[in-house]
């Protein structure tokens, strides 16, 4: 099974991507409510510093393992290792995080000032150090001079960064961003998720972040947690992901695919539905098995195609969409009937091959691109 | 950090935890002597003979084998119904001027409407007397008919009950989706159609319920026959009767389990209905802004004049009642009939008590429905303990003041009770008052409470601060607004209640609306009417302060929300 | 906030101050009528000043029953002002403790137990009187009725209030008269004819005569010492003592067998025989225990004495359940509701 096979090879590595110790363990997480399975066989491990997203679609499961690791929601077995310490079963005040939620959750009573100076109050720290390190933060976050406004007199951007700022005035040693961008416009987003980076570069705080945004997460993570179903899919960097999703899911859920489902004919052949689609060899399924095929639409080939190009496909154009840089296509074709097909085209190839509703073409699938996965798409 | 937390399997020392659950269990326990174990007694009553043996269903089959009894239940039935048929169409028409007309005038309309809940309930009784009494000023427009009996009483009840189905029919009116009317007003559908099927329907929910409080109301309430009733029996009466007057308790607890049915079945359509008007309107309804139609809107204007001056005019009748020497024969003003002392034994004391009941009701019971609210809503962990005192919060609403009040002497006057000491005391007539009144001020609060931020408390975690200095920083000052409610409402239901603190008051403890219901039993009625006036007049005056203080205060502590 | 603060303070304060006085608190369970509670209940707490009264009110039958009820757990010291039926009542079911008050046998003997000592000393009498709203009558040509029989004729159809028996104990002894005056079927069939006119039974004794007064109805029995009290604040009404004579009781006082203050119970029954206690009573009854104690009353009708029937209370007590519940039978679905 390709699940099982991502967690080996994850699950193997306790040392995280790139050899420096886990700053944070996971391990055989699982979280029940009733008889619903919320979370179940989670292992993961962080080093220290990095930025890791967790991306899935809503009900995945990926703000409820944030916040077990919070202490917020106790998980039901298995155990959570920050910095060597174990604190499966600490509540949460005696963990050492920070939290920035998407509603901001700012005191509404409470100044900018106090907000962000609420966790160093009871921290026997005189009132001028308060004062400084609020001042501090105002200024990391590009508030200076804020300080006695009210959260609702802030635009929704300032309040998420005065969160942000809250969440690490006791400099804690890990951050948890449970979507904090989601309630902002895009504009801000855009802004804000690199402003985030950047802080989190500079202070190198370990940091986990929830979305379910990929492009989000592809722009900031150092790695992705994939999630579906309460399960982890796929942890690896952003590229690795998009590039070499490790499952069907993977694979719809990050970025558009072409989903071909089909017969294995040959080591090398997938059968689909009249077509013989050429594939690279290598996996271990056999022969007669039900798999899917899966095509990016900027892996279609359009230029220099002959007939014996492999997995040359005669196509008409359906539709065109135009997204700026490229232009997205809806082919047909008589060899895949009822199996549209969307290719992306670069402005300039649509130029030159004066590309249109209802033209002809021929294209084409590299078969080092197709990648294909036991089983059919959800 | 504390080395016990270091590699420990075993669940921590967790004094937060600790502490929710410690406060948890001992309100619920509070609850459970308050609401719980005292209908528990009047239910097991209801099964015993006078001697406490088991005898099952036999003082039922008496009850309703008891021609007068059972002509009781006819007649309680008959009177609520009316009220029902009369107010609620009226309030409708009222609440939908408030609410969907651009009728002048408005907040003094609404704020007339509101007069009848600051008045215990025998206020409009005494006033129809006056009125329409064997010496009425104006008894000539009931054509010969007796104010005493189910006229008087309907009337009465009508005054009574109009602010209540007002509220709710304003607040379901006011809940309207301005799309659906432009969607109408698109397909060019005619206003009267548009009435009936946008809504009408959408206002449904809200009739029905209305309908269902003031039947409940009129079944339940026992200061209005008690003046007006004449030899019309009522159920709330009979309870009276048969507790006070023959001491017959089994039979009392039997009348006060058949009042419950009503008001249980009330409360059952009313957590139905309220469950569908939620669902009846999205997060993307817009709000529907009245526009002006001239006609329509001074009709209406005229409409609420006529309502608001009855209301005022019956006012004006008790205080001009309470100030007349002898009605009818010496009609010379002054203060005679507010020298108490001359009408009851206890004079100006019960007033007195009634005051110092009702702030403390006020105080000790806004602050026990705050925190119990917060724990409900805010608490961690025990989820099924917080979903029972959720549960036990609810269940007043469906329980009539006349059986908690008689449940309670059943409960905290029994030999072997050790929580008996508190019979008879000042004490047990606030928890009575406040366990009475207990669901809407918890309504109140946790609705308050879940319009916070549910990650405050996640925060404040994170931070390593501890929840009830958050709750002390945070969540009270943003609810302040909520609690100053609580508190009102609190003590203005203090202030004018009878049926529950009528079966618990003693020589040292009466209260001010008890003084009204004996010192009319006795014949004083016009010191029964300035003792009405004397309740009013605090209830419009603490809300007038209430409406003063917010204006300053509040808008001061408050800055935080302006933009 | 500060206010409640205060007040709980003080409380506290006066609770503290109380307890250094260490003052008998004496529970007294009474039927008087309200503006009488003040004036005795200060008299003897200046006699005896280290007890106090705390009164429990309410009307003979509600304190009656309630007496009964508590039986088995009783709160009561004393019950004073209360009608002499209901304390034989009292003293058959054994919850009279016997005492002979020093100077007992001052008292008229018709007006103190006969056993040796008493159950029970009697304070005063009081009876049925008619008040008749001269007014009205006037107005709806309502003559003003003479006897009882007269209460019967058709013109006073909606137009008669009485107090209802079970609740009051005025309505209790008016009923009782016509009993032991016409006989019992007699009784019962001149209150078959009463019915037929009673707009309404009250709750209260007074009841009846206040709202006589006001003109609310033309005609109300009551008792006499409401009548009298009623006509010198101003009603246009007329006292009327039927003449075939009216139901009359006595309001007396007995210790509550049981009571831990006897001490205290003794000096309020010692204080109850005092001509100066007689003299108070004397304010508003005509006819009190103590002889020669005989001031006028304002308005009091003249001929009180005259116009008792002969009184048989262990009848009375004996059938009080029995009459109350024959009446309920008969006539309750017209009472006036309780409270």
């Amino acid at each position: 099974m390709t699940i099982a096979g991502v967690i080996d090879v994850h699950g193997a590595r306790p040392n995280g991507s790139d050899g420096r110790p886990p700053y944070l363990t996971v391990a055989g997480l699982e979280k029940r409510f009733g008889s619903f399975v919320a979370l179940s066989g989670i292992d993961l491990a962080i080093p220290e510093g990095e930025f890791v997203c967790f991306l899935g679609p809503s009900g995945c499961g990926k703000t409820t393992l944030l916040r077990a690791i919070a202490g917020l929601d106790r998980q039901s077995s298995g155990t959570i290792v920050q910095a060597g310490r174990d604190i499966s079963d600490l509540p949460p005040s005696r963990r050492d995080f920070g939290i920035v939620f998407q509603s901001y959750a700012l005191f509404p009573n409470l100044s900018v000032a106090q907000n962000i100076g609420y966790g160093l109050v009871n921290r026997r720290l005189g009132r001028a150090a308060i004062a400084a390190r609020v001042e501090e933060l105002l200024g990391m976050i590009g508030l200076v001079g804020s300080g006695d406004k009210y959260p609702a007199q802030l635009s929704g951007g300032q309040q998420q960064r005065v969160a942000l700022a809250r969440a690490l005035a006791t400099r804690p040693g890990l951050l948890l961003l449970d979507e904090p961008l989601s309630a902002l416009d895009a504009r801000v987003r855009l802004r804000l998720r690199g402003e985030i980076r950047e802080l989190q570069r500079r202070l190198g705080v370990t940091t986990i972040m929830v979305t379910h945004d990929q492009e989000e997460a592809i722009s900031v993570a150092d790695r992705i947690v994939v999630m579906n179903h309460g399960r982890i899919e796929q942890v690896a960097a952003p590229e690795a992901i998009y590039r070499t999703p490790a499952s069907l899911f993977v694979a719809g859920f990050v970025g558009t695919t072409n989903f071909m489902t089909g017969v294995r004919s040959a080591a090398d052949r997938v059968r689909v539905g009249g077509f013989d689609l050429q594939v690279t060899p290598g996996d271990a399924m056999g022969t007669g098995q039900v798999c899917t095929a899966c095509v990016r639409p900027e892996d279609f080939v359009i230029r220099n195609v002959c007939p014996d190009t492999p997995n040359a496909i005669q196509a008409t154009i359906e539709a065109v969409e135009f997204l700026g840089a490229v232009v997205r296509a809806r082919l047909g074709s008589p060899q895949l009937p009822d199996l549209p097909l969307v290719a992306d085209f670069s402005l300039n190839a649509v130029t030159d091959l004066d590309l249109a509703r209802g033209r002809a073409v021929t294209v084409a699938l590299p078969p080092e691109r197709v990648r294909i996965f036991a089983g059919l798409p959800e | 950090m504390s080395p016990i937390a270091i590699g420990g399997r075993t669940r921590s020392v967790d004094r937060e935890a600790w502490a929710l659950r410690i406060a948890l269990t001992l309100m619920l326990a509070i609850m459970a002597a308050a609401i719980l174990l005292p209908l528990w007694s009047i239910l097991s009553k209801s099964v015993e003979d006078r001697a406490g043996a088991f005898v099952g269903l036999a003082n039922y089959a008496q009850f309703f084998g008891t021609p007068a009894l059972a002509q009781s239940i006819a007649n309680s039935l008959f009177v609520a119904g009316l009220t029902t048929l009369i107010v609620v169409p009226l309030a409708f028409v009222y609440a939908y001027a408030l609410t969907r007309t651009c009728m002048p005038a408005k907040g003094l309309m609404a704020g007339i409407a509101l007069i009848p809940i600051l008045s215990p309930s025998m206020l409009p009784a005494i006033a129809l007397i006056y009125l329409f009494g064997n010496q009425g000023m104006i008894r000539e427009l009931l054509f010969g008919e007796t104010i005493y009996g189910p006229i008087g009483i309907v009337m009465g009840q009508v005054f009574y009950c109009f602010p209540h189905a007002m509220l709710i029919l304003t607040t379901a009116l006011s809940l309207a989706d301005a799309r659906l009317y432009e969607a109408a007003a698109a397909l060019g559908t005619p206003r009267r159609r548009v009435f009936l099927t946008v809504t009408l329907p959408s206002a449904k929910y809200g009739l029905v319920s209305a309908a269902f409080v003031v039947f409940t109301l009129v079944m339940t309430d026992f200061g209005i026959p008690v003046v007006i009733g004449g030899r019309f029996n009522v159920l709330a009466i009979d309870v009276y009767k048969q507790v006070m007057g023959q001491q017959n308790f089994q039979m009392g607890a039997v009348v006060a389990v058949v009042l419950i049915i009503p008001a249980l079945a009330s409360f059952v359509v009313d957590r139905v209905v309220q469950r569908r008007q939620v669902a009846l309107l999205g997060a993307r309804s817009v709000p529907l802004v009245p526009q002006p139609q001239p006609a329509r809107d001074w009709a209406m204007l005229g409409f609420c004049a006529v309502v608001g001056a009855i209301i005022l005019g019956i006012l004006a009748t008790a205080v001009f009642a309470s100030l007349v020497r002898l009605w009818p024969y010496n009609l010379s003003l002054g203060w005679s009939n507010y020298v108490f002392e001359d009408f009851d034994s206890d004079g100006w004391s019960s007033y007195f008590n009634s005051l110092r009941m009702a702030a403390a009701t006020a105080v000790f019971g806004t602050l026990f429905v705050f925190v119990g609210a917060y724990l409900v809503e805010k608490g961690k962990g025990a989820g099924w303990a917080r979903q029972v005192f959720h549960l036990v919060a609810m269940v007043p609403l469906a329980v009539p003041g006349l059986v908690l009040g008689l449940a309670y002497v059943f409960f905290f006057n029994a030999p072997d009770n050790p929580l008996g000491g508190l019979y008879g005391t000042m004490a047990l007539l606030t928890i009575c008052t406040v366990a009475h009144f207990y669901t809407v001020a918890h309504l109140t609060a946790t609705t308050a409470l879940k319009q916070m931020d549910p990650e405050f408390e996640s925060v404040s975690a994170s931070l390593q601060v501890p929840f009830w200095r958050t709750f002390l920083r945070v969540t009270v000052p943003v609810c302040l607004p909520a609690i100053v409610n609580i508190a009102i409402y609190l003590f203005v239901n203090a202030m004018t209640t009878v049926s529950a603190v009528i079966f618990i008051y003693t020589a040292h403890t009466k209260l001010a609306s008890v003084a009204i219901v004996n010192m009319n039993d006795s014949g004083a009625i016009a010191a029964a009417a300035a003792m009405a006036v004397v309740i009013t007049a605090t209830s419009a005056g603490v809300k007038l302060v209430e409406t003063l203080v917010s204006r300053v205060v509040l808008r001061r502590s408050q800055r935080w929300r302006a933009r | 906030m500060n206010k409640v603060a205060a007040g709980l303070v003080s409380a506290a304060v006066l609770a503290l101050a109380q307890g250094a006085l260490a003052k008998t608190q004496l529970t007294v369970y009474t039927a008087l009528e309200n503006e009488q509670l003040r004036p005795y209940k200060s008299a003897f707490e200046a006699a005896n000043p280290d007890v106090e009264i705390v009164w429990v009110r309410d009307s003979t039958g509600i304190v009656t029953a309630r007496l009964l009820a508590e039986k088995a757990n009783p709160r009561a010291d004393v019950i004073m002002g209360v009608a002499v039926t209901s304390l034989i009542l009292f003293e058959n079911e054994g919850m009279i403790e016997p005492y002979a008050p020093k100077g007992v046998e001052a008292l008229r003997p018709a007006f103190r137990d006969g056993k040796n000592p008493p159950a029970w000393v009697g304070m005063d009498a009081y009876m049925s009187a008619v008040c008749y709203n001269t007014v009205e009558g006037q107005k709806r040509g309502i003559p003003e009725p003479k006897s009882w029989a007269d209460l019967l004729k058709p013109v006073y159809r909606g137009q008669v209030v009485m107090p209802n028996p079970a609740s009051s104990g005025t309505g209790f002894l008016s009923v009782s008269g016509w009993l032991q005056s016409k006989g019992e079927a007699e009784g019962w069939k001149f209150m078959d004819g009463l019915h037929q006119n009673m707009a309404v039974y009250t709750h209260s004794g007074s009841a009846p005569c206040v709202q006589a007064a006001r003109g609310e109805y033309v005609v109300g029995i009551s008792f006499e010492y409401r009548a009298a009290q009623e006509k010198t604040k101003g009603a246009p009404i007329s006292v009327i003592l039927p003449s075939e004579g009216v139901g009359w009781d006595l309001e007396a006082a007995a210790i509550h067998k049981g009571t831990k203050n006897l001490a205290a119970a003794k000096k309020l029954m010692d204080w109850v025989v005092t001509k100066e206690a007689n003299t108070l009573f004397n304010n508003y009854f005509g006819v009190v225990a103590y002889p020669g104690v005989t001031k006028e009353v304002a308005n009091y009708p003249k001929d009180a004495e005259a116009k008792m029937i002969k009184n048989d209370f262990a009848f009375s007590a004996k059938n009080r359940e029995k009459i109350l519940a024959e009446w309920t039978k008969r006539y309750d679905g017209k009472s006036a509701p309780r409270k």
